[in-house]
């Protein structure tokens, strides 16, 4: 019991302070650098909290993909970010006001509800106790019958996210040398090789 | 206080999701900050998710997260995909220069 609770408040407190220092660092990089910071701590409260199967996604997903790609897109720029920093405190009164109002009004929310207590009963896919069933053979079992076909609509998504970032990002550039395969194919020898009536003592 | 449930995880949340969109005011100018604020408020909601999933023992609530990085993932990389255009068009990042439609 002490162990969970000390867990879950070092994870918890990793997680604000990254979360914190990801929206206030300097660098970009050092932002990046908390994100995953932040998902990592993220990750160990899902741990904490039995779904091991989503903790390893957030793994490989973020900190494997996504803030790679982040780190990647923050060094590619050549970007002046000192000059993104002006105006940085002209937001922060009004952004701080409606941070705050926000975290008052969902603290109250948390603080002031209480679960039905027929609500534990009505859940639609009941968890199967760790010792029968692992997590992840359970998530398994319910997302390949009852939820196939979101799964393949998250499949398009992607998909349709991929093809949309390399439509955006590909670009013709003038002055490159490419292969093109299908013009060599083309190619014949009535187009290239001319046959001329060199005559003698003379030049073309 | 030692005795971990549901509220405990749903403040961690509370303020993971007040820190995103306190960062999307601070970070006005810098479309990778805002970007990542999103990101951050994505993850509280994936952890709300995964709490009550916890918590009501369905599973449901796991399967919905998952949708719900899915999605995000997604979302990075457009977003990500758009910066990179933008920046090649306009030498610039900054959220203020994106007036180009404006009438």
């Amino acid at each position: 019991m002490i162990v969970q609770a000390l867990a879950f408040y070092l994870f918890a407190f990793v997680t604000v302070t990254s979360g914190v220092m990801v929206i206030s660092a300097r660098n970009p990089v050092h932002s990046v650098l908390f994100l995953i910071a932040a998902f990592f701590s993220a990750a160990g409260l899902f741990v904490l909290l039995g779904a091991e199967f989503l903790a390893m996604i957030l793994i490989v997903v973020y900190v494997g993909a996504v803030a790679v790609l982040f780190m990647f897109v923050v060094m590619m720029l050549d970007i002046n970010f000192t000059e993104l920093r002006q105006g940085f405190l002209q937001y922060l009164p009004i952004g701080g006001l409606i941070g705050l109002v926000l975290l008052v009004e969902l603290l109250v929310v948390v603080g002031g509800w209480a679960l039905a207590p027929e609500a534990a009963h009505s859940g639609a896919a009941p968890m199967p106790p760790p010792g029968i069933l692992p997590n992840t053979h359970a998530l398994g079992e319910l997302l390949y019958t009852r939820y196939v076909y979101l799964f393949q609509a998250a499949g398009v998504v992607l998909l349709v996210a991929m093809i949309g970032a390399i439509v955006l990002t590909h670009r013709q550039r003038e002055g490159v040398r490419r292969q093109k395969i299908s013009d060599q194919l083309k190619r014949r020898a009535e187009d290239s090789v001319e046959v001329r009536d060199v005559p003698t003592g003379k030049g073309i | 206080m030692l005795a971990i449930g549901l509220g405990h995880y749903l403040t961690v949340a509370a303020i993971l999701f007040a820190l995103g969109l306190f960062g999307i005011f601070l970070n006005r100018k810098n479309v990778i900050v805002i970007l990542m604020s999103i990101e951050l408020m994505l993850l509280a909601v994936t952890i709300n998710l995964v709490a009550f999933s916890a918590e009501l023992n369905d599973l449901v609530g796991q399967i919905f997260a998952l949708f719900v990085l899915t999605v995000a993932a997604a979302e990075t990389a457009v977003g990500l995909a758009v910066l990179v255009v933008y920046f090649r068009n306009r030498g610039s990042i900054a959220v203020e220069d994106v007036n180009l439609m404006k009438g």
